[in-house]
């Protein structure tokens, strides 16, 4: 198997992970109490793995950059966390979600870790209802459901349109409880800035407090990595302005492999870019294609008149709109996966179809959809013979009650009425499916480090589907990990506590003061967010919805230059020992300046098209993508040398006993 | 807070309907009045009791505000506090200050008169002098002016003060919106009623 | 448009602040607040001076981090939004703009718009959860059916993002909104009534231990809520905490 070891444990694939827990090591309860745990993050995945620690009783330290655990990004995710439970009776079942999460993955995933992820989904819900959680219920007092992308049963659980944030607070909850007990200490402003590695093995960080600017140092006898994604490298994203890669990117040159960076997920629904001074962008919901139908002008002029403002969208004759998706995907419709919907809608618009001023926005239309609920809802409340708009009134009403806030969000940013006139949108980076590799146990190719929720690889192949972050952040934090950290620490029961004087320590902190003065020296005028930009330019133009041998060739090349411009010239305000959010930022972009390239690289590697990785010179005669299985199934694991150029290519074959390979279709 | 203010407001309404036979029936407020001044009861158990639920009542209110006030160390240099919150709600410290230095008068002008009549001078007991003493007493102009004012806070401070005091004791149900309506009537009713009380008065003197 | 700006600079916890003006051009109505303070920024630093320090994450209202008192209210003149959702379209060319932070004793100044809100966070810790091991061993998610209306109604309360615009708007600064939210949601439901008593007493005690001041229902924190978060909740946890005193 050579360095990459997955330690998928043998047997057949339903009972792996009730085996492997049988035949891991345990911790005694007393020998716990010995044993410290730091995890960097306090999302869904690093917030419920503290919690969970904890209560095992582990001293668990967490670290946040936020002024709060409850603000980690988590929080944004609006619409909902699948599960098998099968509630509906619409045949789902653990297997069913395994095949959905694989197929939709595009079979770039290891089979044993998505079969565990969605074995324990059940338990996820229960989990959460027993903390709290409000879920959305029907009224009878069961709970509800909706359908997402990509699957074709009812399995996602949802509280209206912030089900990230519901179980978010769930997690902080528990966090709360033992915070209280004095079982997990909670440092927040604190950036993780180093991992510090002593005799092979993960054994603290090198923390900076954001606030005092005091450089810090934190034993422990296990790191968790838990910080999330990486798609700020684009700038424009619909992550948070704070999102980095620093935790892991600084695990990674300690040693940690980085797997499929190139693997990034553009969510097909998110409000369109409105000008140069845009600092974010928005996402609406998935959900909101249970109802919504995306379509633009069938004709060119159409599209023209609509640009310039001479035509309106309501104006346009049913029989001169192009349901692309329904036209395209007849079986899925609107819920084709991500990925297949980003791709649809960046073909229109590159076609001359886009309905904004920039053409580069396609329309999400709930006309129909107020119709269809509005003729119910009158049938229902005993009404014969409504009128046009009684009928609208009332479906309007229906519409509001589901999606609500993501309506009023939509009107705050654009200014128009989504009730009235459909909805513009367009792609934007959301997700990043690569990550940290991580063996079966979720630890890293450093023994001692771990890797959680969307920081690691594992479960989403080439591309996520919707509902599944917040199930695997939640899974891995709650279910996986807190067992399987059990079997490596069991051999530190006699360890005691790590000293943070070791010349380990003292060298990693060293490179961490060396960095801050060395990005604190620019004498450029250009400030971070400059080039941070022009990375984003560069990531989104070559290395985004889809990516040629030349563009990628490009990118490499353009970043590479970037960055050691950046080093030599960026202008940061301030001093290293205070509050100063421009050095916050400047550590961070340094850090995107080399992913970008390694991403840029491992695109270019991947000589294939799968899920989110659109290769333009490989695609079938419709414009699908054409997969290689026969030379690309494997993860794309990447060992750090000095340089992104230079990283060392490993490759993880993966091993697909119980799925038969197909091309992916939603037809 | 809320428990000390809604036993006074229980008193007010006691009050008005004895001020309120003043306008009606001479006789009858003659003999609550007396009944109410010489009644042991009355006298020894529910005045002491009424005086202490004013004090309570304003002395939390001086200390709520105090400590309000430090929750807040640093002001604000722009605070805009009309815009999601009525005067009359943020403002109970004034309306509240005003009343307190109306009692005054109003101890003053009755309750100190009624300690000297009956105790200090010791005068024998008369059931017949009550009417004629409060009719007197609204024949300034100037008094008369003060107390119609202080009816106007006080209707401001129940206005906020008597629905307010149902939230704070957890009142919420589908009875809410109803009593919320009954204490804004209440509010605009009863200092309404006393003022007029005060200015019947004063336009209908006793002629001697 | 041309806007002129009156911004809190304060250099650190200890430091004294005062307002600083500061002029913009060529600022557009689609630009979401936060966006404009980010130009700012940029020509600060071109300027080779400090940028203004503000907190701010998600700029999509949900976090709540951003805690800007704009023009005199917390998250501005807008409602039901936060600071990084009101955009620039709310204001007219020539106006000036006054930007302070979240102010109360019990919110420390950090850093210019920078506040510290861990009160809120010691305030969940007290008891602000349900203690049930996260172990996945419960009964099934849906063994106890809950009415609709009740859970609609424990959602509602869970909406409250923690921004702290409550006690910010409140002229007591008052917690009391951010507590109740909390307490509410949980003396809602079946599996939260089991330790309400105990839920209710504790936090309240570590809100006041914070230094908020107390609640004259004065109402403009459930105006100012971006999350609409009702003053019921307020009647809901006085009403607990009044059962819970009487039973000891």
């Amino acid at each position: 198997m050579g360095i990459l070891d997955s330690k998928v444990p043998k047997g057949p694939l339903a009972d792996k992970w009730t085996k492997h827990k049988n035949d891991i090591n345990l911790v005694n309860p007393a020998n716990k109490r010995n044993i410290d745990i730091i995890v960097v993050g306090t999302g869904l995945a690093g917030g419920s793995a503290s919690a969970t620690l904890a209560e095992l009783g582990y001293n668990v330290k967490t670290f946040c950059y936020q002024d709060s655990p409850r603000r980690a990004h988590s929080i944004a995710a609006q619409g909902g966390v699948n599960a098998s439970k099968n509630y509906q009776g619409d045949g789902d079942s653990d297997y069913r979600l395994f095949y959905d999460t694989i197929k939709g993955g595009d079979y770039r995933s290891r089979e044993a870790n998505v079969y565990r992820l969605a074995e324990v989904s059940g338990n996820i819900i229960d989990q959460c209802v027993a903390q709290g959680v409000p879920f959305a219920r029907e009224y009878g007092g069961l709970l509800d459901n909706r359908s997402f992308g990509g699957v074709l049963v009812s399995r996602t659980f949802y509280a209206k349109g912030q089900t990230g944030q519901q179980l978010l607070l769930g997690a902080y909850a528990a966090m709360n409880r033992q915070i209280q007990r004095g079982k997990i200490k909670s440092y927040t402003r604190h950036e993780m800035l180093d991992l510090v590695v002593i005799d092979g093995k993960a054994r603290g960080i090198i923390a900076r407090d954001l606030v005092t600017g005091e450089i810090e140092r934190h034993s422990a006898h296990a790191v968790v990595i838990a910080s999330g994604g990486y798609g700020n490298l684009f700038f424009l994203s619909t992550y948070c302005m704070g999102a980095n890669v620093m935790a892991a990117w600084r695990t990674h040159k300690r040693g940690a492999f980085f797997a499929n960076p190139c693997f990034t997920q553009i969510h097909p629904t998110c409000i369109p870019v409105s000008g140069d001074h845009q600092s974010k962008l928005t996402l609406m919901s998935e959900s909101l294609r249970n109802d919504g139908r995306i379509w633009v002008p069938k004709k060119l002029e159409d599209a023209k008149a609509i640009r310039e403002g001479k035509l309106k969208p309501t104006e346009l004759a049913e029989e001169d709109r192009d349901y692309y998706l329904e036209r395209r995907y007849p079986a899925f419709g609107n819920l084709v996966p991500r990925d297949v919907a980003s791709r649809a809608a960046k073909e229109r618009c590159d076609a001359g179809y886009g309905v904004n001023k920039t053409g580069e926005a396609v329309y999400l239309d709930f006309a129909s959809a107020i119709k269809r609920y509005g003729t119910e809802k009158a049938y229902t409340s005993g009404i014969q013979d409504p009128d046009e708009d009684t009928v609208r009134k009332l479906g309007e009403e229906v519409i509001e009650a589901k999606y609500g806030n993501l309506f009023q969000m939509y009107e705050k940013i654009v200014d128009q009425n989504p009730y009235k006139t459909p909805m513009m949108i367009y792609p934007a980076v959301h997700y990043t499916m690569g990550g940290l590799w991580v063996d079966y146990n979720l630890m890293t190719t450093v023994p001692g480090c771990y890797s959680i929720g969307e920081s690691n690889f594992s479960d989403h192949g080439a591309n996520r589907l919707g509902a599944s972050a917040l199930m695997q952040g939640l899974a891995d934090g709650y279910f996986v990990l807190p067992y399987t950290i059990g079997d490596y620490l069991s051999d530190d029961i006699r360890t005691g506590k790590i000293p943070t004087d070791s010349p380990e320590f003292d060298q990693a902190e060293k490179d961490v003061r060396d960095r801050l003065n060395k990005l604190m020296s620019g004498k450029g005028k250009h400030s971070v967010d400059y080039y941070h930009k022009k990375l984003g330019k560069i990531m989104w133009d070559k290395c985004g919805m889809s990516r040629n041998e030349k563009g990628l060739k490009e990118a490499i090349k353009e970043i590479a230059e970037l960055r050691a411009d950046f080093w030599e010239n960026v202008k940061v305000t301030g001093s290293p020992d205070s509050k100063n959010q421009e050095l916050e930022k400047a550590g961070r972009v340094a850090d995107f300046l080399e992913i970008g390239e390694l991403f840029a690289k491992d695109a270019l590697e991947r000589n294939e098209s799968c899920g989110g990785h659109f290769r333009e010179e490989y695609q079938t005669p419709e414009g699908e993508a054409l997969r290689d299985d026969k030379n690309y199934k494997y993860v794309a694991a990447w060992e750090y040398k000095g340089e992104p150029k230079d990283a060392k290519l490993h490759k993880e074959e993966l091993v697909y006993e119980n799925i038969e390979l197909k091309t992916r279709s939603y037809k | 807070m809320a428990l000390s203010g809604i036993f006074l407001v229980l008193f007010l309404a006691l009050h008005f309907t004895i001020n309120f036979t003043s306008v009606i029936s001479p006789e009858t407020f003659n003999e609550l009045s007396h009944f109410m001044g010489y009644n042991v009861i009355v006298q020894f158990i529910m005045q002491p009791i009424l005086i202490a639920g004013v004090v309570i009542h304003f002395v939390m209110g001086f200390v709520l505000e105090i400590q309000n006030n430090r929750a807040r160390g640093v002001k604000y240099v722009q605070y805009k506090g009309g815009a999601n919150a009525p005067w009359v709600s943020r403002n109970m410290i004034i309306s509240g200050a005003v009343i307190l230095a109306f009692l005054g008068l109003h101890f003053y002008d009755f309750w100190v008169h009624e300690m000297a009549y009956k105790y200090v001078e010791a005068n024998p007991e008369d059931p017949t002098r009550y009417y004629a003493e409060t009719v007197e007493k609204f024949a300034p102009f100037w008094r008369t002016a003060i107390y119609v004012v202080s009816f106007g806070l006080l209707s401001l401070h129940l206005w906020h003060g008597f629905a307010s005091s149902f939230q704070t004791m957890g009142v919420n149900n589908k009875y809410t919106p109803s009593i919320v309506n009954f204490t804004k009537i209440y509010a605009v009713a009863i200092p309404l009623g006393f003022a007029f009380i005060a200015i019947y008065h004063h336009f209908n003197p006793i002629i001697h | 448009m041309k806007i002129y700006l009156k911004i809190w600079r304060q250099k650190d916890a200890t430091s004294k602040g005062k307002m600083v003006d500061y002029t913009l051009d060529g600022i557009e109505g689609d630009m979401s607040f936060l966006e404009m303070l980010d130009i700012l920024n940029e020509e600060l630093i071109s300027k080779g001076e400090e940028p203004v320090e503000f907190d701010h994450d998600c700029r999509e209202g949900i976090c709540g981090t951003c805690s800007l008192q704009i023009n005199g209210r917390p998250h501005g003149p807008d409602t039901r939004i936060t600071a990084c959702q009101l955009h620039m379209r709310s204001f007219k060319d020539g106006d000036t703009i006054t930007i302070e932070p979240f102010r109360a004793k019990a919110f420390p100044v950090v850093k210019d718009l920078i506040i510290d809100r861990s009160a809120f966070d010691r305030i969940q810790q007290a008891g602000g959860y349900i203690s049930v091991n996260t172990s996945g061993n419960t009964v099934d998610a849906n063994a106890i059916p809950i009415e609709k209306e009740k859970a609609d109604l424990s959602f509602n309360a869970a909406t409250c993002i923690g921004c702290g615009a409550c006690v910010a708007a409140c002229k007591n600064a008052s917690a009391m909104l951010f507590t109740s939210a909390k307490v509410s949601q949980f003396a809602l439901l079946p599996q939260g009534r089991v330790e309400a008593a105990d839920r209710v007493m504790n936090m309240v005690r570590q809100m006041d231990l914070e230094g908020f001041g107390n609640c004259t229902n004065t109402g403009a924190c459930e105006v100012e809520c971006p999350k609409g978060i009702s003053l019921e909740n307020i009647a809901r946890m006085n009403r607990e905490y009044l059962s819970a005193s009487v039973r000891g």
